[in-house]
């Protein structure tokens, strides 16, 4: 993950008042910055910087600690999960078959890559080994349905006809 | 109350940690240790090498990398050495075929993914990896391992990061934590991911980072690197000169690189003198001005049309002596006055004062200490009967507690600075911190408090007071060691918790849990700077701290003491070798007929008696048409001294204006001659630093053009005025020096070869004193001096409804004729800034960069806002280094009765949008 890369995700006003509600209930105490990320990662489901500066400052840390917590734990995201969830499948037919060519245009199109979510928190995108239907590769997967055979040039059609 | 009451602290740090107690083996032969230590250290301060990566004698061992194994008699594993204290009898063994294979093992997996590309490596030849991969023969590793691909870091000046070559031994975490509290980097991710970055993998300038660079010191290999001094030379290229830091008080100890006379690295020995090898910003990166372009190269004189010409030294010197003497004649010698110069050595301070009294015969003689620690001399020498720092650096780590009052610390003297926070860190000090601003050293502080500019003498009264009111003095000191406590008392009787927070701002609690914090200290000491002095009650300030100190016992041992913090490199110096009006060297009298004699005899000429005007008498008598000429050696009046304009007048109203200084300040656009003056690492030479501790200045570079050493000149300059002044080298000077001055009595360059002397050092077998005042203060008894709270000399009314206090900032030195010219530092700190509190902001509409109008009953300037919700409301800060934006058009000149310092830190100003 570069993170210095990554996108500036805005936060929503519910969510800006569940993160201060739960920051402000350990601010002061003593050992408390795990729990705190954790409580924000379930409610918003990531942790994006300005929560943590946040954090660290109510918390009286150093950034470099809360962001050394985050980074640390594979229960901690830096990255929201998109609204609609996208996975290509690049096992090795669906590969042969074009499923690099998806991901490509998928990459262009929305201007993210595998692994990240699209600044409005619309879209996130993932790639996968064999979804264990190789007979009909390529093969794609939008919000937990499967689409077959996709071509490559019209893949962000098949996208956004399925958008949530 | 007696020192056995268990509520006390106890010491921090075992004040006998030297001793050699305990007899240890190792590989089979005996050596004598202290049981402080840990097995490591014993090995390498007898050059018993043991391999490391993760041990920095400046840090507290980690025991991360498991190199350093040995193998002790009775331990059934190999032990980390760096982790393992000594013990009587104990048998270590280094280098059997067991541990050796051990270490192999480790060093071949730290190889196996780092990248060997020492050929183009910037530490080839200066990285330890590379050693122990020599010395235990690693060519190829067993282990594959995959090879990092992780990113270069490097968007600041000054800090190159290659996290492919970093071993993640952690050194620079915990430099940047532990020592330099910044904590500006710290891991991220894990396993084969981890790495060293700063927060969310910003630029450092986004974080608290204070480009020290002392991460790049403590990195074993080449994964951090000083970015200024990259691909300047291999490291076996350069030759290396060992000197004193020019910048601040502190005096660190610094090896300049050079390569075709070119300053290519800065370093400083790790683990050794007064600051261990750490630096600071200004010490490690500030060196561009040294080659700038702008230095005067050439004597110029100013023709008819006020241009300067360039001449050749034989006119320039002639022009000045012919001046100088048709002045005397005309007006008698007091109506030359002489400004002399902490940034200069103390041998050129001394030829200044000799070439002033002997030469022109007048005793108006001074420099700029006047304008930072007159009150330090006028508050301590009546108390304690000195005026210097009592105790050492090195000493901080004994103390409980220590208060720092009017000293913004980790910017002024940082690395002392940086001594502080970590003897929090480690030794369990408790710092008390007394300042309006929360300036970047009360993160580590147990308590903060903020008084308004200029009532510190009533907070002290107040913590006196408590401590009187609780019992919390220490009555056998009081009468074995000091007079006139009696007097003391009504002074402080009437400072209640309550009445101290009307007048100072400070919370009742807070104030009491300071008393007692101090009041209860075994060991405490207190650190003050120009927030104290630069007042009209400077004077008054510094009794008070003196009071209270003495009143806890708090004086004359390890980690108890008071600390004045000197502001220049060498102004502990000047002032020692008698660049004032009224001392010659070593604090002796003008006055004093038998030491007159003295001088008169060694300087063969007959010296005038009456004390001489210091340097603000000098410029208001500039003004009046007493004084008709100045001699003036690397200062700056124009930028440096209260109310420039009336600085201005006085130097336009003389007949005569000689500059000596290495480029043209704004001092010097009105001299009628320009003398090109060498800098520090140009000349050889002796600077003090805040400590009393005597350093060497050792040449490293030829001065540019036809410029010379500033002792050189004067020697010239007195020839072509008939009094001879015959040095082939810089050491008979201080040898001469050494012969009139008893505290530098024991001062030669064969002794300071190889180490520093801290004075009193009265004979050549005098080791010289670590801590004044043990057995008895200098005047015998220490004297308790009364003293009352004045408000300032302006205080904030409807028209000018602020306090404006003025101060340093980290990036920038002094009036910039230095750090002016170096880049990195023009990136950090390129302008003026006006620190206001954000709610006086947003009354006022001002925004955070907004440019506004700072005006006072003086004049008025434009700078940029910085809002800032740690500045308390009411007051403005601005740092005085600015040429453009100069603080010194605002300040009051107002003076300290008895030290004649001005007030700096306190008038009353208003602000606003600028137009
Ligand atoms: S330069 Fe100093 S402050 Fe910056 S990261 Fe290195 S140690 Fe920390
Ligand atoms: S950068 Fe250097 S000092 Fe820091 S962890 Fe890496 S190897 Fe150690
Ligand atoms: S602390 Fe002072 S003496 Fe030391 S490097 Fe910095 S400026 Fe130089
Ligand atoms: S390779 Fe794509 S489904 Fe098997
Ligand atoms: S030096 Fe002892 S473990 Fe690294």
């Amino acid at each position: 993950m570069e993170v210095s890369i990554l996108p500036k995700y805005e936060l929503k006003e519910s969510e800006v008042k569940i993160v201060e509600e739960i920051v402000s209930k350990y601010k002061g105490k003593k050992g408390s910055l795990i729990p705190v990320l954790r409580e924000i990662q379930e409610n918003i489901g990531f942790l994006p910087v300005d929560v943590q500066k946040k954090v660290a400052k109510e918390l009286n840390l150093p950034e470099k600690e809360v962001y050394g917590v985050a980074t640390f734990y594979s229960l901690f995201s830096m990255i929201p999960r998109g609204k609609n969830n996208i996975r290509v499948c690049l096992g090795t037919a669906c590969y042969v078959k074009g499923g690099k060519k998806i991901v490509e245009k998928i990459e262009k199109e929305l201007n993210i890559s595998p692994g990240q979510t699209t600044p409005d928190r619309k879209f996130s995108l993932n790639v996968d080994r064999c979804f264990g239907c190789c007979g009909i590769a390529p093969v794609i997967m939008i919000n937990g349905k499967v689409f077959q055979r996709v071509d490559p040039e019209k893949v962000m059609e098949l996208v956004y006809e399925n958008e949530k | 109350m007696s020192k056995e009451d268990p509520s006390r602290n106890k010491y921090r740090v075992n004040e006998n940690e030297n001793e050699n107690t305990v007899e240890i083996y190792i590989n089979e032969k005996p050596y004598l240790a202290s049981p402080t230590k840990t097995i490591l250290q014993v090995a390498l301060e007898n050059n018993i090498l043991i391999p490391h990566l993760c041990y920095d004698p400046r840090l507290k061992p980690q025991g991360a990398c498991r190199l350093c194994l040995v193998e002790v008699e009775g331990m059934p594993e190999a032990v980390p050495s760096c982790l393992t204290k000594v013990s009587d009898g104990m048998k270590v063994t280094t280098n059997s075929s067991h541990i050796n294979e051990l270490v192999r093992l480790n060093l071949e997996l730290i190889i196996s993914d780092h990248p060997l590309d020492c050929m183009t490596c910037e530490s080839c030849g200066n990285c330890t990896l590379q050693d122990l991969a020599y010395m235990y023969d690693i060519k190829e590793t067993r282990y594959k391992g995959r090879i990092h691909h992780k990113k270069v870091l490097d968007d600041n000046p000054f800090i190159y990061r290659d996290n492919e070559k970093c071993i993640l031994c952690g050194r620079c975490i915990r430099m940047c934590d532990d020592v330099v509290g910044a904590s500006a980097i710290g891991y991220a991710k894990r396993g084969f991911e981890s790495e060293v970055v700063p927060a969310f993998d910003q630029p450092l300038t986004e974080t608290d980072c204070v480009f020290c660079g002392n991460c790049i010191s403590t990195c074993p290999v080449g994964a951090l690197q000083p970015k200024p001094y990259m691909k300047k030379a291999r490291t076996w290229e350069t030759t290396m000169v060992k000197t004193t830091c020019p910048y601040c008080g502190v005096g660190c100890q610094i090896n300049l690189h050079i390569k075709d006379g070119k300053i290519v690295n800065v370093s400083s020995d790790i683990g050794k003198n007064v600051n261990e090898g750490n630096l600071c910003v200004k010490g490690r990166f500030g060196f561009d001005f040294v080659l700038s372009p702008q230095r005067l190269a050439y004597p110029l004189v100013k023709n008819a049309h006020g241009e300067f010409e360039k001449v050749s030294w034989d006119t320039a010197i002639e022009i000045v002596s012919t001046r100088l003497e048709e002045i005397k004649q005309k007006y008698g010698p007091d109506s030359i006055g002489i400004l002399s110069s902490a940034k200069c050595t103390n041998e050129e301070n001394y030829l200044m004062s000799k070439f002033a009294r002997a030469v022109i015969g007048t005793n108006n003689i001074d420099h700029c200490a006047r304008l930072c620690h007159a009150s330090t001399i006028t508050g301590l020498i009546p108390t304690f009967g000195s005026g210097a720092m009592t105790n050492s650096v090195e000493d901080i780590k004994y103390a409980d507690v220590a208060i720092i009052i009017g000293s913004n610390t980790t910017e002024a003297h940082p690395v002392i600075g940086y001594e502080i926070i970590k003897c929090v860190n480690y030794h369990g000090l408790k710092l008390i911190v007394i300042d309006p601003r929360d300036i970047p050293i009360t993160k580590h502080a147990t308590l903060h408090l903020r008084h308004y500019p200029g009532t510190d003498v009533a907070v002290l009264l107040g913590i006196m007071n408590i401590i009187y009111q609780e019992n919390l003095h220490d009555k056998d000191f009081i009468a074995e060691r000091t007079e006139d406590f009696d007097k003391l008392i009504p002074c402080f009787s009437s400072y209640t918790p309550q009445k101290v927070q009307e007048v100072s701002g400070v919370n009742e609690k807070d104030l009491i849990t300071a008393a007692r914090l101090y009041g209860r200290a075994k060991n405490a000491l207190i650190f003050y700077s120009m927030g104290i002095t630069q007042h009209t009650c400077g004077t008054d300030n510094v009794t008070a701290i003196a009071n209270l100190a003495m009143m806890t016992g708090n004086v004359g041992r390890k980690g108890a003491g008071v600390n004045p913090l000197r502001g220049q490199n060498n102004v502990q110096g000047a002032c020692d070798v008698g660049a004032l009006p009224n001392v010659y060297t070593g604090y002796q009298s003008v006055e004093d007929d038998s030491i007159r004699e003295k001088f008169e005899k060694r300087w063969r000429n007959k010296l005038p008696e009456k004390s001489g005007l210091t340097v603000t008498e000098m410029i208001n008598e500039a003004k009046n048409g007493k004084i008709k000429a100045l001699y003036i050696m690397g200062e700056n009046p124009m930028l440096s001294d209260p109310d420039i304009l009336h600085v201005a007048q006085a130097l336009k109203n003389l007949e005569f204006l000689v500059v000596q200084d290495i480029f043209l300040t704004e001092t010097g656009e009105f001299a009628d001659v320009i003398l090109p003056g060498a800098c520090f690492a140009e000349k050889n030479g002796t600077f003090t630093n805040t400590e009393r501790r005597i350093q060497r200045v050792r040449k490293a570079l030829e001065p540019p053009g036809e410029a010379k050493e500033d002792w050189q000149i004067i020697c010239m300059l007195s020839k072509a005025m008939g009094y001879p002044m015959d040095y082939k080298e810089v050491s008979e000077i201080m040898d001469e020096i050494a012969e009139l001055t008893p505290i530098y009595g024991g001062v030669s360059y064969r002794r300071l070869e190889n180490s520093s002397l801290q004075w009193p050092c009265k004979s050549y077998d005098d080791p010289g004193t670590k801590i004044l005042h043990q057995k008895s203060f200098s005047c015998g008894k220490g004297k308790f001096i009364p003293v009352d709270y004045k408000p300032p000399a302006e205080v904030p009314d409807r028209e000018y409804p602020f306090i404006l206090t003025t101060g340093r900032i980290l990036y920038q030195y002094h009036t910039r004729t230095m750090t002016g010219k170096v880049e990195g530092l023009n990136i950090l700190a390129p302008m003026a800034t006006v620190h206001i509190n954000s709610e006086d902001a947003s009354k006022l509409g001002i925004k955070d960069k907004q440019k506004v109008t700072l005006e006072t009953r003086r004049g008025s300037i434009n700078a940029t806002a910085l809002v800032n919700p740690r500045i308390k409301k009411g007051v403005l800060f601005i740092p005085f280094h600015y040429a453009d934006s100069p603080a010194n058009k605002l300040t009051n000149p107002a003076l300290d009765p008895k030290a004649k310092i001005p007030e700096f830190k306190v008038c009353a100003a208003k602000i606003k949008p600028a137009l």
